[in-house]
């Protein structure tokens, strides 16, 4: 086991040298620069500009600059906001991604498993269409009709929670903001839960189990559930990555200043290393996250350990 | 509509102290009428329209960074609730017979929020620092424009930072002198660009010197909070000159970017006021809430321009057929709806000291002008065999769309065919840039209050004339207006200038700019008469709720 995730993360390193290597030279491409603005500056003053953040110089002395930077981890100042480095970007929005996306998360996992679960034990029941009724809403729907009918339920119609903002992580901002984000993935959750819980209801290993007599909670809980897991937990380690990095949407709507946002504005800004340094931290963590899935896996479900 | 004072445009008045005249019938401060209850709690949240991308007064880029400066910093001259320049760290001045140097004299009292006194040195640093190279600020322009000493060349590097006329003649006195008079130079330095900066501060802290830790302000408010992308919170400056006038406490301003999510804040009750109104809310609010909507012209004009070194938009036939053609009444009343003015002059009537002429084209009907319009395209040679086509470019936007798919209508109407281009901001700006275009969406908001801060734009080098027309008269025109020693001699000059864009047609003014807002009734001193939209914290207070 140790071995595999070795062996994993060393294919990581190469992986993340080539995302960084086309994000630089990519987002050079893209029409304009971080100084092109409604206002045309003089040549001098653009020269300047220019001179203070490297980009006067050829584009692989520039990589040089950024890559020797960043192996000290320094991502480097960002472009649009002067008076800020990427670092103390990320340092102010990731906490604030990161508290909503793993609450959002920690519900999405408790009540997608628990209502798939329930609507699979009582398939073609009341209980089942309504599950699978309220789920196709969550799925269908996308968040930016969610989360602002949200606002005008909760904030405006019933003045109950605000309208938006952070206020240092109080909680009556997190309700909406945490609430829009797990009906998406709640509602998929319990339906990839539902059909692979039937599925396992189904086989052979616990139709033994019954055949011996096992009490039904014993079988569900002890026999069925861990199997029932793998497709969850395979959907649910990438979109994981996707939670905790914010989305723009939610961020827009609810006002509040996390990752999602910066990523969003830095392309359209073309806030060179703000997008830079985000795309390494997203794409780091994305590499772990399905590295440690492929792990989960193997603690999971025996047949499929690799490596030992 | 009411024009802001010309008194202090007026640099021909030599050698005389203006300021005592002027602070008799203005303030700097919140004026309450008697009678009025304020209420307990002083405190106001504005939205901001988006992040700054600085609150360095010499690196601030837009309004959202200017907005909060100006709440944090003063300059020598500042602006009343109706935009005329008022005395601010500077109590009175100065200027020279040749209208070139100026000399002013700081408040004794002038201090900065840790109760270091205001000095000459830290409007010297300020000065100095806008133009140095290494301070790269966007704006370094503007202490070129006024053409104080040296300031092109120490930009350009060719000459060295400490050269700059800009000079400490004692501790509260400070003088600058310019290479050409220029009338309008006391009214640029309400400007952030010109706010004095502390050196002790900014040379401690370096890039980190505007954290709400480090920084230290001269301004009615001070920071106390700063979460990017989320609030910057104020409070006020108990070492501010005039603390004793102020009434609100604490500002905070939100940088929310979407209308609908700011209209949302504002009925949940988080928002004093929003920093917008988009068209598409404004007909139900109308109906809702028109006592909270206010609206105040702007010092902009939303045009077409047309690219002259693309063939046939180097015939002012076809340019002049294009504008005539543009119902402007039918865009400002169907799509945009806030009140905007339809446009047949470049500069807007909001600017201070000049009413734009009446054009010619401009008071005929939308009838007449079509005749002329299809009069124009047939002597250029487009008739119904050989119809015009022709590609407009704009930048994707809710309000652009409708804008250019009218005027396409519009123009279907007098035979010419017109095939819509959209843009992302950056891309647009690019293409534009690069001559890349035929007729091409643009709109212009002035830096500063004079007819010159939106003709300029249509000199030969000007950086922005994107349709690259060029006209010697022209010229010759912006550049005497510089000089030009009297009111009515640059006024005439202007004049001129709007006449030879209204015959020669380089662009096509569509409407002019307004400044729409929500403002709850609790809001006290808030005025639609700043067409600059400087709308000062210190200037307002809150009435019992």
């Amino acid at each position: 086991m140790f071995i595999f995730a070795l062996k994993r993360f060393a294919v990581a390193i190469p992986t993340l040298f080539i995302l960084i290597v086309l994000s630089f030279f990519l987002m050079q491409v893209a029409p304009g620069s971080p100084f092109t603005g409604d206002f045309n500056m003089p040549p001098e003053i653009l020269a300047n500009l220019e001179a203070k953040y490297h980009l006067n110089e050829p584009l692989w002395k520039q990589f040089a600059y950024y890559f020797s930077d960043l192996l000290q981890g320094d991502l480097g100042p960002s472009f649009k906001y002067k008076d800020y480095t990427v670092n103390e970007l990320v340092a102010q929005s990731f906490p604030v991604s990161l508290t909503i996306g793993s609450i959002a998360f920690i519900i999405t996992v408790i009540m997608g498993v628990s209502l798939g679960t329930l609507a699979a034990l009582k398939q073609n029941t009341w209980v089942d269409y309504t599950v699978m009724t309220l789920s196709m809403v969550g799925v269908v729907l996308p968040s930016f009709v969610i989360a602002p009918m949200m606002v005008l339920l909760f904030a405006i119609i019933l003045p109950w929670l605000p309208a938006g903002g952070w206020n240092d992580g109080n909680w009556e901002n997190m309700v909406l903001p945490v609430a829009a984000m797990a009906i998406l993935y709640v509602a998929a959750v319990a339906r990839i839960m539902r059909s692979s819980m039937i599925e396992t209801m189904n086989s052979n290993f616990i139709r033994t189990a019954r055949a011996k007599g096992l009490p039904k909670h014993h079988i569900i809980l002890k026999h069925a559930l861990k199997p029932s897991l793998l497709p969850v937990v395979s959907y649910l380690g990438p979109a994981f990555v996707g939670i905790i990095t914010g989305s723009v949407v939610i961020e827009t709507v609810f006002g509040l200043p996390g990752i999602g946002q910066h990523f969003v504005n830095g392309a359209l800004n073309r806030d060179y290393s703000l997008v830079l340094g985000l795309t390494i931290i997203i794409g780091a963590l994305t590499i772990l996250f399905t590295a440690i899935v492929d792990i989960l896996y193997g603690l999971i479900d025996p047949k499929i350990r690799v490596g030992s | 509509m009411k024009k802001p004072s010309k008194a202090l445009t007026l640099a021909g008045i030599p050698a005389l102290t203006l300021a005592a005249a002027i602070a008799a019938t203005t303030a700097s401060a919140a004026i309450v009428p008697a009678g009025i209850q304020l209420d307990n709690t002083q405190e106001l949240t504005r939205g901001n329209g988006a992040e700054p991308a600085s609150l360095d007064p010499q690196k601030v880029e837009g309004t959202p960074g200017s907005r909060v400066t100006r709440d944090m910093f003063e300059g020598l001259v500042t602006q009343d609730l109706e935009g005329n320049t008022i005395p601010g760290q500077a109590e009175s001045w100065t200027i020279s017979d040749n209208n070139k140097v100026f000399t002013f004299k700081i408040r004794e009292d002038a201090t900065w929020s840790n109760g270091d006194p205001v000095t000459a040195e830290d409007f010297v640093f300020g000065f100095q620092r806008a133009v140095d190279p290494a301070t790269a600020s966007n704006y370094a322009w503007f202490i070129e424009i006024p053409t104080i000493i040296n300031a092109s060349n120490i930009i350009g590097g060719k000459a060295p930072v400490d050269s700059l006329g800009v000079k400490a003649l004692d501790d509260k006195t400070f003088q600058v002198t310019l290479e050409k008079p220029v009338p309008y130079f006391i009214k640029m330095l309400a400007h952030q660009t010109t706010f004095p900066v502390p050196k002790k501060v900014v040379d401690k802290f370096g890039d980190e010197w505007t954290r709400a830790e480090n920084i230290v302000s001269n301004g009615a408010y001070v920071m106390e909070k700063w979460v990017v992308n989320e609030r910057i919170v104020l409070k006020r400056n108990k070492n501010y000159w005039n603390d004793k006038e102020t009434v609100i406490d604490q500002v905070t301003f939100l940088p929310i970017v979407s209308q609908t999510a700011e209209l949302n804040r504002y009925k949940s009750g988080e928002l004093d006021f929003t920093q917008e109104i988009s068209s598409k809310h404004f007909s139900s609010l109308q109906k809702d809430i028109p006592n909270e909507i206010r609206i105040t012209p702007q010092l902009g004009t939303y045009y077409y321009e047309f690219n002259t070194k693309v063939k046939p938009f180097d015939d002012v036939r076809v340019r002049k057929a294009l504008s005539y053609a543009i119902n402007r009444d039918a865009i400002t009343r169907s799509i945009t709806k806030r009140g905007e003015i339809p446009a047949y002059t470049f500069t807007p009537e909001a600017v201070a000291g000049f009413q734009p002429p009446k054009t010619d084209y401009g008071q005929l009907t939308q009838k007449e002008r079509n005749s002329k319009a299809k009069e124009l395209l047939e002597t250029a040679g487009y008739n119904k065999n050989n119809p015009l086509k022709l590609s407009l470019l704009y930048n994707t936007s809710e309000l652009h769309q409708p804008i250019a798919v009218a005027v396409s209508y519009m123009w279907k109407s007098i035979g010419v065919e017109t095939t819509l281009e959209n843009q992302e901001w950056k891309t647009f700006l690019d293409t534009k840039n690069e001559g890349k275009f035929e007729i091409s969406r643009s709109g212009w908001i002035g830096d500063y209050n004079e007819a010159s801060t939106m003709l300029d734009l249509k000199t030969t080098t000007h950086g922005n004339n994107d349709g690259k027309w060029s006209n010697k008269r022209y010229d010759e025109i912006m550049a005497a207006s510089r000089t030009a020693s009297t009111d009515a001699e640059r006024e005439a000059l202007y004049i001129e200038a709007e006449k030879i864009l209204a015959s020669e047609m380089p662009v096509a003014p569509v409407y002019q700019y307004v400044t729409g807002r929500l403002v709850k009734p609790w809001v006290g001193g808030y005025t639609t008469k700043n067409v600059e939209d400087n709308i000062y914290t210190r200037d307002l207070y809150i009435t019992k709720k």
